[in-house]
């Protein structure tokens, strides 16, 4: 099983450590993974922004650039669900190697089916369940349906040492983040994003965790303007902590 | 000249929606009172669908169902307008907002109107029927208590289901005393107020020469409409005066009853949480005593958007208002801040559909988040609609300058590997910019967020010295 490791600009930029841990722990898992030089974008930004046109050459090189793995795995939910969902519309065909791109959470869940002990985080830790997580790759159960409850995030964290798992108040309501409405609709953005920190410090945790850098930069970036404090790691830090 | 454009960065990049939001949300104490009372409307909508096991088979049912009505449209509306001219009822047929507050004048002309008793219909609303009507000397008395206080205040709905929420109980108190309905002044208590409405209400429903309800079904077998209200309102609309005059979109046509109990049993469950409306109130024919039933028919764009492939669905909506008790950007920014008089996610999309140019500057309120579509019983696909929407505002000439450039910016960035590198590796300089400047209104994430540390390396660089 061939794995392309897809990751994303602004994780590539911002956040390269949830880059190296994705890496570390597929690695870990024994896992035939590479990481296919001169990746992007894969033109969520723009598109969400009301552009895709302009995201129709990033999809075409990364459709190329991804050829021929079994899998393209991603650290952001996001970005995946952008790829899977939109990706066979904008280049206009069945579009295989979008329909091969899960995210780490996913592909370790339903791909790997991994049930071995992972790192150790002698932490509690609050779970923040990205929109696209739920709603659009179903990572968990949406509180909005009427369906039997899981979530696949917290199964894989089960297999954390000392972890302890907790969940807010309304578990999955937006942060506010949405791209380019942070900037445009900066007062309910930031609104949403003061609403949802509060939520997971009142959990007692010491960290926020989710599947999609995103959600955590926007969370944190409020949280470090409202003086709240808590901090932010992405879930595969915390999978691959200690390893 | 640049300089002043960037300095007014943050002006540019807001919309009509984010100027009235960000306005809304000064008063905190208001705006957190109005989030937290649509969430409690949201949490009990969830305790009603968690309690059918078949609710999710239901909302399936309710899509199919209208996908399968409003693609046979005409069929149906035949169906219904043959059935309602058997029972004695007169259909008419009215193209847009101007035929239909006309032919609604005709009638009430014809029967020697005076004044009019109405239930709650966003349709009249739409048409902007009351303004005319009143224009024409005629009274136009709103008997849901909530489009009765509004009325009185002379203000538009700011919720489709509960038009008056944005009002406590002292503002409602305080109307009272002034339009002279409660007596006793400072008494703002809400079973008084209600009490002393219903008085007030009671003589208007018996000194009226119509009653005008909407529909929230017509059962193209029978000819029936179905109307569901909490207050019983419209049944006394209809059974005092002699003249009842039904506005119903054509989109309300549904097949039969068997249909209609896939949609009774989601409609108040899903809009209030309530297992039910108090009253769901079926009216067929004219009262036997000399009385007169008139159903109008109302296109008003309709017949288009059904041919609409991107968007036609929003014409399944069912008019329960989950989508906006669900909305976190409606939450926090109530029903005023959309320039639409529906608010919310179906309100970004029906007025994107009504007019484009007019109301663009409401797609902006909206995070992707899908939260209005996976709530939806009839499942209209608002979120993907309204992603839709916003590729389309370059052509309709309304997309944002400012946010177009960013995006093309990044897609050559994005698009060359050594432009992209060159960015990347000179990021980690942004740190040592000073707070003071980054926050001078020429950055607008800076505006709600601290900047974010940049790494002195980026994934890519690390990737690839550990090959090394």
């Amino acid at each position: 099983m061939k794995i392309g490791l897809f990751v994303p600009c602004y994780v590539d930029a911002v956040y390269p450590e949830v880059g190296l841990a994705t890496w570390k722990l597929l690695r870990h898992l024994g896992l035939d993974v590479t990481y296919p030089e001169k990746q992007t974008c894969c033109g969520q930004p723009m598109a969400n922004a009301g552009f895709e046109r302009q995201a129709v050459p990033l999809a075409e090189k990364f459709v190329e650039k991804f050829q021929g793995f079994d899998y393209v795995v991603s650290p952001s939910v996001s970005c995946t669900a952008f790829i899977r969902l939109n990706y066979p519309r904008l280049l206009n065909h069945e579009c295989e190697t979008a329909g091969r791109c899960m995210d780490v959470v996913e592909f370790l869940h339903d791909v790997v089916k991994v049930n071995q002990r992972l790192g150790t985080f002698p932490h509690r830790v609050s779970l923040h369940n990205s929109c696209h997580g739920v709603r659009e790759l179903g990572l968990s159960s949406p509180s909005e349906q009427h369906v039997a409850k899981f979530n696949k995030i917290k199964d894989l964290l089960a297999l954390v040492d000392g972890i302890e798992v907790v969940e807010p108040e309304r578990p999955d309501e937006c942060c506010g983040f949405g791209g380019m409405f942070s900037v445009e609709e900066t007062a309910v953005s930031m609104q949403m994003g003061i609403d949802k920190v509060e939520r997971h410090i009142q959990t007692g945790a010491e960290y926020v965790t989710g599947p999609d850098c995103s959600c955590l930069m926007h969370m944190a970036g409020v949280a470090k303007k409202q003086g709240l404090n808590i901090q932010f790691k992405h879930v595969v830090e915390i999978l691959a902590s200690g390893l | 000249m640049k300089i002043a454009q960037r300095v007014g960065w943050l002006k540019i990049m807001s919309t009509s929606h984010s100027i009235k939001a960000k306005e809304f949300l000064k008063n905190q104490n208001y705006a957190h009172w109005h989030d937290d009372t649509f969430w409690a409307v949201r949490s009990k909508r969830d305790k009603m669908a968690y309690g059918l096991d078949e609710w999710e088979q239901l909302r399936e049912k309710a899509s199919e169902i209208k996908r399968h009505t409003i693609t046979h449209l005409d069929e149906y509306l035949d169906q219904f307008a043959t059935a309602a001219e058997r029972n004695g009822v007169e259909v008419h047929w009215a193209k847009d907002a101007a035929e239909f507050n006309e032919i609604v004048y005709d009638i009430l002309k014809r029967h020697d109107v005076k004044k009019m008793v109405k239930s709650k219909s966003m349709l009249t609303e739409e048409c902007g029927m009351n303004p005319y009507l009143e224009s024409k000397g005629i009274e136009v008395v709103e008997t849901d208590l909530g489009e009765r206080i509004i009325q009185l205040k002379g203000q538009a709905p700011s919720h489709i289901v509960m038009p008056a929420i944005h009002l406590n109980h002292d503002d409602v108190g305080e109307l009272f005393e002034e339009k002279g309905i409660s007596d006793e002044k400072g008494n703002h208590d809400p079973t008084y107020l209600t009490y002393r409405a219903r008085l007030s209400l009671r003589n208007e429903f018996l000194t009226a020469d119509a009653g005008m309800t909407g529909a929230n079904f017509g059962i193209a077998e029978t000819g029936d409409i179905v109307v569901c209200t909490n207050e019983g309102n419209a049944d006394m609309s209809t059974s005092c005066p002699k003249l009842h005059i039904a506005a119903i979109g054509l989109e309300k046509i549904i097949p039969n009853y068997a249909c209609l109990a896939v949609f009774q049993r989601m409609l108040c469950r899903a809009g209030t949480g309530q297992p039910t409306t108090t009253y769901t109130s079926h009216f067929r024919k004219a009262r036997p005593t000399a009385h007169h039933m008139h159903i109008v028919l109302v296109d008003n764009g309709r017949s288009e958007w059904v041919a609409n492939p991107e968007h036609w669905e929003s014409l399944k909506c069912i008019r329960c208002g989950s989508c906006m008790n669900t909305c976190p950007v409606y939450r926090r920014s109530g029903g005023y801040s959309y320039s639409y008089f529906i608010p919310g996610p179906i309100g970004i999309n029906l007025g994107m559909l009504r007019d484009a140019q007019q109301h663009s500057g409401n797609v902006s309120a909206c995070t992707l988040c899908n939260s209005c579509q996976t709530v939806c019983p009839v499942k209209v696909n608002l979120g993907d609609q309204i992603y839709l929407w916003r590729q389309q505002l370059d052509e309709f000439g309304t997309a944002n300058p400012q946010k177009k450039l960013m995006c093309r910016a990044m897609s050559a960035v994005y698009g060359s590997p050594a432009l992209y590198n060159l960015s990347t590796a000179l990021a980690h300089w942004a740190n040592y910019v000073p707070s003071s400047l980054m926050n001078c209104g020429m950055n607008p994430w800076a505006e709600g967020h601290e900047m974010m540390e940049f790494p002195k390396k980026p994934f890519h660089e690390m990737m690839e010295e550990l090959k090394h």
